[in-house]
């Protein structure tokens, strides 16, 4: 059977970051992913990231992909694409269906001495009547469209959302060309940064606030012709009397995300719910170890946030494997760990990010109280 | 109405959070204007400017702070901003009309020479704008910055050209 030191699920900016650090120490690493490029979201990412300047801010998304795949290669990590995880048992063994590149899959058991699980996260779906029409979509799936495939989902697009994803996504549809109509947003305020929204509004793009889609108008062709929003009330509630049709080819749903928890439950790790982090999570400690021993988690998986703090909790799990593989002395992750959550704390400070400082804190108080010493996989 | 109701900055609102150029300033040419109002964790402005005219410090969720007498209107941070939230101004182009300097990420890129109508943060028409400047080096990473001549009543208000 094949073995490995480390497996790593996800090769997003976590589970890169995680092979990297794992591989330097002089692991063994494994890291699979179901897509067909590495890179998880890096790739669609064409802005300039913010963050430390000392930690690639200021860097389009893509171009930090290319270093991580870079840096994976000098650090030998070995990595299998369009390969899926479908079981994980007693004793870390592995089951992977493991894409060829004839396209074919074969069915691979292996045994990794520790997993680390970075499966990032999906967005969320908001319903709403016709949305399974041709032209509804996620805005993610519209930002891959533009920026990896090169086609334009339509031309007129309306935005529900203006939480970073939503804002961000909206500026890239019209560099790509299209002409977005408006925004919708449900919340009285905008929820993304105000440098994404001002960008936006000096394009000339209308941002509603307190208003929803409560219907996606099909066309003779069957596909989004318009959409009907409302405004709403406090209670997030359509309004009757104040709805409006807009003219648009396509409706992108920037609803925020959800981790990613398949393989999280599969393997058994204890979960707790927790609102701010988009939904039921995976209980881990300040190593980023589970409540399964030898089972690490980092980036959306362990709660929704960003690329920089994925790339940090993934670094950390690959400390944290390294030093229980006897890599690296207590000590030196100890210090090394310590020195990267420093730096997640000032990723994690401000009016964005110390909701989630508090909420990490909380997650990390639960798994002492509920867990204290992660056991084995069952 | 404020900044996260509206989507921009009305120019009080700026004013009240970020330390802007002076009128003596301004009267000795090029200077840049961070509208940047939120802390957020960001600082690679504080690292483009080879002049240490912009000041974050830690943490890097403090707001960036223009240091007047130290800037020369050169254009780094223009470009460097993540969140395209920096333009440099000059008020002393000509007796009656002011540069601003923006970058500019929409195809086509704007021309030297060409005439687009200047927008304010609202997005609306301000007023007729004649580019003077298209600046694209390799260290901008594919963010123009393109500087506008417009009548200097507007120096406050424009912030980009029209998209076309």
């Amino acid at each position: 059977m094949l073995e490995k030191d480390v497996l790593v699920i996800g090769a997003g900016p976590a589970g890169l970051a995680a092979s990297i650090e794992a591989g330097k120490y002089g692991a063994s690493v494994l890291l699979v992913d179901l897509n067909m490029q590495p890179g998880g979201q890096l790739f669609k990412q064409i802005h300039k990231f913010f963050g430390s300047s000392a930690h690639r801010s200021g860097t389009r998304g893509y171009d930090i992909g290319k270093q991580l795949l870079k840096e994976a290669e000098e650090s030998d990590v070995e990595i299998w694409m369009q390969s899926t995880v479908i079981g994980i048992f007693p004793g870390n063994k592995i089951a992977i269906e493991k894409g060829l590149d004839s396209g074919e899959k074969e069915m691979v058991t292996m045994q990794a001495k520790k997993i680390i699980i970075a499966t990032g996260a999906s967005e969320n779906a908001i319903r709403f009547k016709g949305w399974t029409t041709p032209g509804v979509m996620g805005a993610g799936a519209a930002q891959t469209m533009i920026n990896v495939n090169h086609v334009k989902p339509g031309q007129k697009i309306v935005m529900l959302g203006t939480g970073n994803v939503g804002l961000i996504v909206s500026y890239q549809l019209m560099q790509a060309g299209c002409d977005v109509v408006s925004l919708i947003e449900a919340a009285p305020k905008i929820g993304g940064y105000a440098v994404h929204a001002a960008k936006i509004r000096r394009a000339g793009v209308p941002i509603r606030l307190q208003h929803t889609i409560i219907e996606a108008k099909k066309g003779a062709d069957g596909c989004v012709c318009g959409c009907v929003i409302a405004q709403v009330d406090e209670h997030f509630q359509p309004i009757p009397g104040t709805e409006e049709t807009i003219a648009c080819d396509t409706i992108a749903l920037a609803a925020g995300l959800k981790p990613t928890m398949d393989l999280v439950k599969l393997a058994g790790c204890k979960l707790t719910f927790n609102g701010p982090f988009g939904g039921y999570i995976p209980l881990h400690n300040e190593r980023m170890e589970t409540s399964c021993e030898g089972v690490f988690v980092a980036g959306d998986t362990t709660g929704v946030e960003e690329a920089n703090t994925a790339l940090e909790e993934g670094k950390i799990a690959g400390i944290s494997a390294a030093e229980d593989l006897g890599l690296l002395t207590a000590d030196a992750a100890s210090d090394k760990r310590a020195e990267i959550w420093d730096r997640l704390h000032s990723l994690r400070l401000g009016p964005f990010g110390e909701r989630r400082m508090i909420e990490k804190e909380v997650v990390m108080d639960e798994y002492k109280e509920r867990i204290g010493t992660p056991s084995p996989i069952q | 109405m404020a900044l996260i109701n509206t989507g921009y900055l009305e120019y009080e609102e700026l004013e009240s959070i970020q330390t802007l150029p002076s009128d003596e300033r301004y009267a000795e040419g090029p200077v840049a204007i961070i509208e940047c109002v939120q802390e957020i964790p960001c600082n690679p402005c504080e690292a483009a400017c080879h002049f240490g005219a912009i000041k974050i410090g830690e943490p890097i969720t403090k707001l960036p702070t223009l240091i007047g007498e130290k800037c020369v209107g050169c254009g780094m941070c223009v470009a460097r901003c993540p969140g395209l939230a920096i333009v440099v101004v000059d008020k002393t182009f000509t007796d009656t009309t002011a540069t601003v300097a923006f970058p500019f990420e929409y195809y086509p890129t704007p021309v030297v020479g060409e005439e687009r109508n200047a927008m304010n943060r609202k997005g609306e028409i301000v007023c007729k704008g004649k580019i003077v400047k298209v600046v694209n080096p390799a260290s901008y990473d594919h963010t123009p910055v393109v500087t506008v001549e417009i009548p200097k009543e507007f120096a406050d208000e424009v912030r980009t050209v029209e998209r076309i």
